[in-house]
């Protein structure tokens, strides 16, 4: 069972390297609607093209990692932000021209396409209403009301062309400053729990009325011009699709377009399928909506079992002989036990987002996270089992002439395997709930589904990630419960 | 064939046992006689090389117990404790026969073995086959019984065997141990805190208190030769009360 697992995953992660620079073209995203949609476009280019196929890698977090999947080669193309190239990835804010971009990134194997013709930048959202109560209308407004409450996206936070620098330039104190998911931003903004938010000049919920953009009169936003950034690897193996992207896309969506097409997906609850269609012209490819989710959720489902699957099976390998050995050698164990402890007590999604630098994005890094974040109940359960033995037992199968080993296999562990299953049994449930968080580096399984929901504010989408997810939690379960009658001895069940 | 020259050990600051010799002959059964406490257990724990004394030496059929020869000495003994020290997860067979599997019998050995075993103790093959948790306190026993004799050791160790047991098992069980005994031959070192059964199995006794050994000899040699008032009052202590001796004598 455990050792097919283990092949199994191996396969997953030997199919997801050897994919690079072959293949399908990997067209990744950043987990916002006008990412998202861009990207569904681009894909769509690219299978109309005809000259390689079209692999989706939506929803990779922020630009931190979507970047570094391209970098990695684990995708080949997504939509950036000029701004974002020169100030976030090549860390120089005087390249400000694309052509002046392009040189730095040919060294790092990129390429930029041609401007798509719209400029997203940053800007401040406030509500209609209370905007005309305290006469806001510039963000240099905003210094007379340093009581208002703040919530910005955790980019927009850190980054200099964001809170810190727009801070300083405008010389703001607001006391009450905090991180938000950009898809609650304007439910909280609404609903009144907060009074100024980040947004993108392009979003489409900003057409949704009620909400007004604070004037940038001491012009510190840069204006970030939309382009597609690509491996060179790609454009070089496939440069017909690259030649028939850009001929397609190039200054052909203007602001409003974008605004537009953003509120149809935020505002209208279109499909981002059937939105990318229709901009391409609607009729070149059918949009086949419900057999589409489904069999989407079908795939997720397998995918979702490999992330479970292979992480337990390896927290289990390595998960119960670090029991048995805390068990054995006492000042050891308690190190061991802390550790693993140590580890449970960083956030999950953090431990995921550390395994990048070392491990990439994708299912290897989420592989490894999970797996390390399964190894605590089932050190635990292992540890708990033995040493609450009846020590005579164990004095009695010495007495009887078996080896150390014998004693292991045949007394300890059958004896212990109530807790050492409970151990496990907790691990898989929680490793089902823990692995839709793989998403957000690119390590697919429900998660996938969730995080688009989260950028979509698509509650139906949230849900055809977690209902399965939860279906599933359950279903492993009951399938321990079976399990139990064919490994824990009759006598102690 | 079971030689404790001097042994002492103690557990912290509590001595357990105190400075004992003791010599059980090949074929004999001795019993160490006391109340729970006074270091009979230790000194069968001591034999097995389970705790190692202090100072003085252990030594069966000649051998000193030692980290080194302990696994031969203890392949010579059979060892059974009072509530039976059966695995609760293998049934009584595979408890009687994992001495066996341990060092790798072929089963055309183990079964005749074992067929032998549960003919003398009475049992048939369903018994067998039943959990630890499904047999008796007396069947309990007899399979802990059974175990201890598969490797058919020259020496065995009993830790109040029949002590979790009703009157009347217990009563049962007595003779059919000293009939198995006496037909086998083996040299028998047994704990009780029970004076009949002293009595009954033992043809030598040691009386111990406090980790020491008040007495050694016969129940003769106890009873009409005190060494010291405390033999008399552990004696006297356990006699039937004057109706119930009426009853016994008539």
């Amino acid at each position: 069972m455990t050792r097919a697992l283990a092949a199994i995953g191996a396969l997953i992660v030997a199919c997801a390297w050897a994919e690079a620079d072959t293949g399908p073209a990997r067209v990744g995203s950043k987990s916002f609607t006008e990412s998202y949609l861009l990207a569904e476009i681009v894909a769509r280019l690219v299978e109309e093209a005809g000259e390689v196929g079209a692999a989706r890698r939506f929803g990779l977090g922020g630009t931190g990692i979507v970047y570094r999947a391209l970098e990695t080669g684990e995708i080949d193309v997504y939509p950036e932000y000029s701004g974002t190239i020169s100030r976030a990835i090549l860390g120089d804010p005087t390249l400000e021209t694309l052509e002046a971009m392009r040189e730095p990134l040919r060294r790092r194997g990129l390429a930029v396409s041609a401007p798509l013709g719209f400029e997203n930048t940053y800007a401040l959202a406030v509500r209609e209403e209370m905007a005309q109560r305290l006469a806001l209308r510039t963000i240099g407004d905003l210094a007379r009301h340093p009581t208002l409450r703040a919530a910005f996206t955790s980019g927009f936070l850190e980054r200099d062309d964001g809170w810190p620098g727009l801070r300083r330039h405008y010389g703001l104190e607001l006391a009450d400053v905090r991180a938000i998911e950009h898809a609650l931003a304007y439910q909280a903004l609404a609903s009144g729990q907060v009074d100024v938010i980040d947004a993108f000049s392009t979003d489409g919920r900003l057409a949704g009325g009620g909400l007004r953009l604070l004037d940038d009169d001491r012009r510190f936003f840069p204006r970030y011009a939309a382009v597609l950034l690509a491996r060179q690897a790609f454009i070089d193996r496939a440069p017909r699709t690259w030649a028939a992207i850009e001929r397609r896309l190039a200054g052909r969506i203007d602001t409003p377009t974008m605004s537009r097409l953003n509120a149809r997906i935020d505002l209208q609850g279109t499909s981002i399928e059937r939105t990318a269609a229709d901009f391409l012209g609607g009729s070149r490819r059918p949009v086949d909506g419900r057999g589409r989710r489904a069999r989407e959720v079908l795939a997720l489902t397998l995918d979702h079992l490999g992330l479970v699957g292979v992480s337990l099976a390896a927290a289990v390998l390595a998960g119960v002989p670090l029991g048995i050995a805390a068990a054995r050698f006492r000042v050891l164990g308690q190190v061991e036990l802390v550790s693993v402890g140590v580890v449970q007590t960083i956030p999950a999604l953090a431990l995921l987002c550390f395994m990048i630098p070392v491990f990439g994005i994708g299912k290897a890094p989420a592989l490894v996270a999970l797996s390390l974040y399964a190894l605590l109940p089932i050190v635990r359960g292992a540890y708990t089992g033995l040493i609450t033995l009846d020590r005579q037992l164990i004095e009695i199968a010495g007495v009887l002439g078996l080896s150390a080993w014998q004693r292991l296999v045949r007394i300890e562990l059958p004896l212990a395997s109530v807790a050492i299953m409970a151990g496990i049994k907790t691990s898989a449930v929680v490793t089902v709930g823990t692995a839709t968080l793989a998403a957000f580096i690119g390590g697919g399984g429900y998660g996938t589904l969730i995080v688009r929901g989260l950028a979509l504010n698509d509650v139906g989408t949230i849900l055809a990630g977690a209902i399965p997810a939860a279906a599933m939690a359950l279903v492993i379960h009951g399938m321990f419960e079976v399990l139990d009658r064919a490994v824990i001895p009759r006598a102690l069940r | 064939m079971i030689e404790l020259t001097s042994v002492s050990k103690r557990f912290g600051a509590v001595p357990a046992v105190q400075d004992v010799s003791l010599s059980v002959p090949r074929g004999t059964t001795h019993v160490l006689l006391g109340s729970s406490g006074c270091g009979k257990s230790t000194i069968l724990r001591l034999i097995l090389g389970l705790a190692w004394p202090d100072a003085g030496t252990v030594a069966v059929d000649g051998v000193v117990v030692t980290a080194e020869t302990r696994a031969s000495v203890v392949a010579q003994i059979g060892y059974v404790v009072q509530a039976g020290g059966l695995f609760p997860h293998l049934t009584a067979a595979r408890n009687v026969t994992l001495p066996a599997e341990a060092r790798h019998w072929p089963p055309e050995r183990i079964r005749p073995r074992l067929g032998d075993l549960a003919a003398m103790v009475g049992f048939d093959a369903p018994t067998l086959a039943r959990l630890p948790g499904e047999l008796s306190g007396g069947q309990r026993q007899r399979v802990s019984l059974m175990r201890a004799l598969m490797l058919d050791p020259p020496v065995l160790l009993l830790d109040e065997p029949l002590g979790a047991l009703d009157p009347v098992v217990r009563a049962d069980l007595q003779t059919q141990l000293r009939e198995i005994f006496a037909a086998l031959g083996k040299t028998v070192v047994m704990v009780t805190h029970d004076v009949a059964e002293a009595v009954l199995f033992g043809a030598t006794i040691s009386l111990m208190t406090e980790g020491r050994v008040v007495q050694q000899g016969s129940f003769a040699d106890l009873a009409s030769r005190p060494a010291e008032p405390f033999v008399t009052e552990f004696l006297s202590a356990q006699a039937p009360p004057p109706e119930m001796a009426a009853y016994l004598r008539r």
